[in-house]
């Protein structure tokens, strides 16, 4: 694990150096806040729980992680840092890893720093916490899932933008495919277990059961397999680019 | 060292490198010369393990490229074409990250930080923005980060690109320097740089090696090999001329345009380009001229390289 942490540690130093980090974590609040007070109408769910706040969650981060990770690998590759990064004995799966973690830890602050929110479930009422730490902990690993996607679309292209777009619709179609209005059409069509296939694919069946307070060991292997599986692409795509 | 063994990369259907074998050792500057796109940056990526050959492989310090790719960087210093670096790093928490990646700590870390520093003259921008540095500055933050963990092969592309004339100077003699206990491998396309620093050079073309050599042995393939030009004051030009074409170690004789109307300048090409300076000299003393000017070529490398270069 040579190079390991200090490149985590430059990677996340890059995105404090820049607005974007703040413009990031200022957006990532209010929309949270607005999500959960104005269209989840909190207030008159009568609830003392985190449920409408985590709701939104799938949603938001289908705009705000691909900007977190469309700059991972683009930028070293338009800077041409790239020639730099890849040319210390360090493992390619490390620099992957590291760069990986630094988003992710990125995102894990903007995440914590939601904490208000627990604040006022706790002067409405008398929340059960357990819902409200398996919702944070799925959140987060949700979050991480949709950043490996990002991360891998941005090794694919020199452009943030494109890279941006590319990783908001495979995540679009990770979102959908556990949607339930799909899942009936794809039942007027198809056996019932197709339609049921196709949402073991998604985030949100995956995250709605956490969120819940259910924790199913299945749910968190499908979150880290995501993450893993999407990196070892990226491992690989990094290295065709270096071949051809 | 540096030994490569016809070392190919294709790119989808072009050649980029075709075969390049060479070698160089402990304590030699090989200076890697030839037009642009002609595949010494490529050949540079091949070594520093950045991208794979298409085929035939190459060792440094004995590691091979294909084999033991983490070994090979640890070995090589490197300074890409363009000396890329992070922009929003301060130039020493740049050198800091860098010497954490190669594995260094505490005191250490902070003595081979501080020797590159001194080395690259550094100091005055260390904690500046590395986005705010003047090229020359950035080049330097670059080659520092390539000395710091004292490697035995450097490669340097193009490390004087873009610096001012002084600059250009200093970066050489550092490179100078350097050289006694390293190898050191140097692309360039500025050509006096190889007679400034280079032990021995190397033209490739199109992707192929197309002269190797001592800077010496290159310029002894120049048609000004030896040539001498003389100026002398009131003589008749035409006279001149036939006098200089009877002479047996003279090859060809030209008529050089002079500035100065009272002077007479001809370059005397010899036979086999061999060294007629003295034979010349003792001519022109018997025939008791006015000699103003008398000066021997030992050739010119920009006239070998479009020569080599512009083949075929």
């Amino acid at each position: 694990m040579n190079g390991f942490f200090p490149i985590l540690k430059r990677e996340l130093l890059a995105y404090f150096r820049s607005p974007v980090a703040y413009v990031f974590i200022i957006i990532f609040l209010v929309a949270n806040a607005g999500c959960t007070f104005l269209l989840g109408n909190f207030y008159d769910s009568q609830q003392a729980s985190l449920e409408i706040f985590f709701l939104f969650h799938p949603w938001l981060y289908l705009f705000l992680v691909p900007a977190v990770g469309m700059r991972l690998w683009a930028e070293e590759r338009r800077s041409g840092t790239a020639e730099l990064l890849l040319t210390f004995p360090v493992r390619l799966t490390s620099t992957v890893f590291a760069k990986f973690f630094a988003g992710w830890l990125f995102i894990g602050i903007s995440l914590l720093l939601t904490f208000p929110m627990i604040w006022t479930v706790h002067f409405l009422g008398s929340p059960d916490s357990g819902p409200i730490i398996t919702g944070y902990l799925g959140s987060f690993l949700m979050a991480g899932s949709y950043l490996a996607i990002a991360s891998l679309t941005s090794s694919m292209t020199k452009n943030q933008v494109i890279s941006f777009i590319l990783s908001v619709v495979i995540c679009l179609v990770l979102v959908l495919s556990g949607w339930g209005v799909l899942s009936e059409t794809l039942n007027t069509v198809f056996p019932v277990w197709f339609s049921d296939l196709v949402g073991q694919f998604s985030f949100t069946t995956h995250f709605d059961a956490i969120r819940r307070g259910v924790v199913d060991i299945r749910d968190l292997i499908y979150f880290i397999s995501i993450i893993v599986i999407v990196l070892m692409l990226n491992v690989v795509v990094l290295e065709s680019h270096k071949a051809s | 060292m540096i030994r490569v063994n016809s070392l190919s990369k294709k790119f989808n259907n072009l050649l980029a490198v075709d075969q390049v074998s060479f070698e160089v050792k402990q304590g030699e500057i090989l200076g890697f010369l030839g037009p642009n796109g002609a595949g010494k940056t490529t050949t540079m990526k091949m070594l520093t393990c950045f991208i794979p050959p298409s085929s035939g492989t190459a060792e440094i310090c004995g590691y091979s490229i294909l084999d033991d790719p983490l070994q090979v960087r640890n070995q090589i210093g490197y300074l890409p074409e363009s000396a890329p670096s992070y922009d929003e790093m301060l130039v020493g928490e740049f050198l800091k990250f860098i010497a954490e990646i190669r594995g260094y700590s505490g005191m250490e870390l902070k003595r081979r930080v501080g020797i590159v520093i001194e080395k690259t003259s550094l100091s005055e921008v260390e904690n500046q923005m590395i986005d705010t540095l003047s090229k020359g500055f950035r080049q330097r933050t670059c080659l520092a980060q390539a000395l710091l963990h004292d490697p035995p092969v450097l490669i340097l592309d193009e490390p004087t690109d873009g610096l001012d004339p002084n600059q250009k100077h200093e970066v050489r003699s550092l490179i100078k320097d350097m050289s006694e206990e390293r190898t050191i491998l140097i692309s360039t396309h500025i050509l006096e740089e190889v007679d400034a620093v280079c032990t021995s050079a190397m033209i490739i073309a199109n992707g192929r090696v197309v002269g190797y050599g001592t800077p010496d042995e290159l310029l002894s393939q120049s048609l000004y090999r030896n040539s001498v030009t003389v100026s002398l004051k009131n003589e008749n030009p035409r006279k001149l001329l036939d006098d200089f074409n009877q002479l047996d170690f003279v090859y060809s004789v030209e008529h050089v345009q002079d500035d100065r109307e009272d002077l007479v300048t001809m370059r005397l090409y010899p036979k086999n380009k061999e060294s007629i300076s003295r034979k010349l000299e003792e001519y022109l003393y018997k025939k008791n001229v006015q000699l103003e000017q008398f000066t021997v070529e030992r050739g010119r490398l920009d006239e070998v390289f479009r020569q080599l270069t512009t083949e075929d």
